[in-house]
């Protein structure tokens, strides 16, 4: 009886410490990773997900509340802002073939964008959705932090769309291979670049453990369609009453 | 690893200050990614034994944190899960709405930008 409530003071202890879901959050990306690398790179077993689906149902299971491990876990989402600068390194190291193919970038990046913006405001319209919902997500290819300064600009919900653009990503990642390897398009530069225009940072993390080109054309479509995004949607609004 | 470390957090410092400065909607890292790369062309033909190893200790640091990109995600990817209850009823429509149109939007920005360089490359054959 007393070892047991012993074992309940470490716990409330620890659960209030960042070591702990820290090391809980490596742990659960290690076995995702691990999956993801045992089933040969299969898209549906995205390791991103895995070890999300993990830390959520142990979080469920102690019923310790997000706030509590975010506030523990902050400092892997700390990384993502030097990580996003340190993709300049990759694209610096390709940027003859950038070059190159500056005309196709271009073009891809400008359709593919509002290609993106337009089927999701159609879709959203004829599944009868909240005007409020369809402008959180429209921005919902791009990077989270570009997507919420958008939403809120255009009149959506931030919070709203940080959760919808996760799920972008997501989806994007697991799914996006099945669609390429349906049209058969073999250009790796074309399939990396569509990965990070539609499906931002989890699509570039997909691309890049996959094909080095792929990764590196991933990580300047996001960085090239958050941008274009960002000047895009507001410059709509002025011109079309949606 | 200090000085390559040092250098990315510095970049990202510029980035958010331009950012916060001139109340921009493109987030302070993609602005420090542009700042950065610029300084990279800049000094691609230094002669600086210096700036040259500063490069490559950059490009390890790189090459290790790109690596587990995807970890980083995590954190806010919880979130989601967590909050899923926002969407209410609406979440099947609003998956279907990202399923149907980011699969869409993937395959038409790849299968464009492979015609595209396509015609280019038997462009440049003709001449």
């Amino acid at each position: 009886m007393l070892e047991k409530s012993k074992l309940y003071t470490i716990w409330v202890y620890l659960q209030a410490e960042p070591l702990f879901w820290l090391t809980l959050t490596i742990g659960a990306y290690l076995v995702g990773d691990y999956l993801y690398k045992k089933s040969k790179l299969n898209p549906l077993v995205n390791p991103v997900a895995i070890s999300i689906l993990l830390v959520s149902g142990i979080l469920v299971a102690t019923e310790i509340s997000y706030e509590r491990y975010f506030n523990g876990a902050k400092f892997i989402h700390f990384m993502l802002g030097p990580a996003t600068v340190a993709l300049a390194i990759p694209i610096y190291k390709q940027i003859n073939l950038i070059k190159k193919e500056s005309v196709s970038i271009f073009v891809s990046l400008i359709l593919g964008s509002l290609f993106a913006i337009f089927t999701t405001y159609y879709f959203a319209k004829w599944f009868h959705l909240d005007i409020e919902i369809i402008y959180s997500m429209m921005p919902r290819s791009v990077t989270a932090p570009i997507a919420m300064g958008i939403s809120e600009l255009i009149g959506g919900v931030p919070s709203l769309t940080a959760i919808i653009t996760v799920l972008t990503g997501i989806i994007g990642a697991s799914f996006g291979t099945f669609a390429l390897d349906l049209l058969r398009v073999k250009d790796m530069t074309a399939r990396g670049f569509a990965f990070g225009l539609a499906s931002h940072g989890i699509g570039t993390a997909r691309a890049m453990s996959r094909n080095e080109t792929a990764g590196i054309f991933a990580a300047l479509a996001l960085g090239l369609s958050g941008i274009a995004t960002s000047i895009i949607i507001p410059l709509l609004f002025k011109l079309i009453n949606f | 690893m200090l000085k390559s470390i040092f250098i990315i957090f510095l970049f990202q410092l510029i980035g958010e200050t331009i950012q916060k400065y001139f109340d921009l909607t493109v987030p302070g890292p993609v602005i420090g990614l542009i700042l950065l790369l610029t300084t990279l062309i800049a000094l691609k033909g230094t002669k600086s034994i210096y700036i040259k190893n500063t490069k490559e200790e950059i490009s390890s640091t790189s090459n290790y944190i790109t690596s587990y990109l995807s970890l980083l995600f995590v954190p806010i990817g919880v979130g989601v899960v967590m909050h899923l209850s926002y969407l209410e009823k609406n979440y099947i429509p609003v998956l279907a709405v990202i399923f149907i149109s980011t699969t869409l939007t993937i395959g038409f920005t790849a299968l464009l930008m492979e015609k595209i360089n396509n015609h280019l490359k038997k462009n440049v054959r003709k001449k």
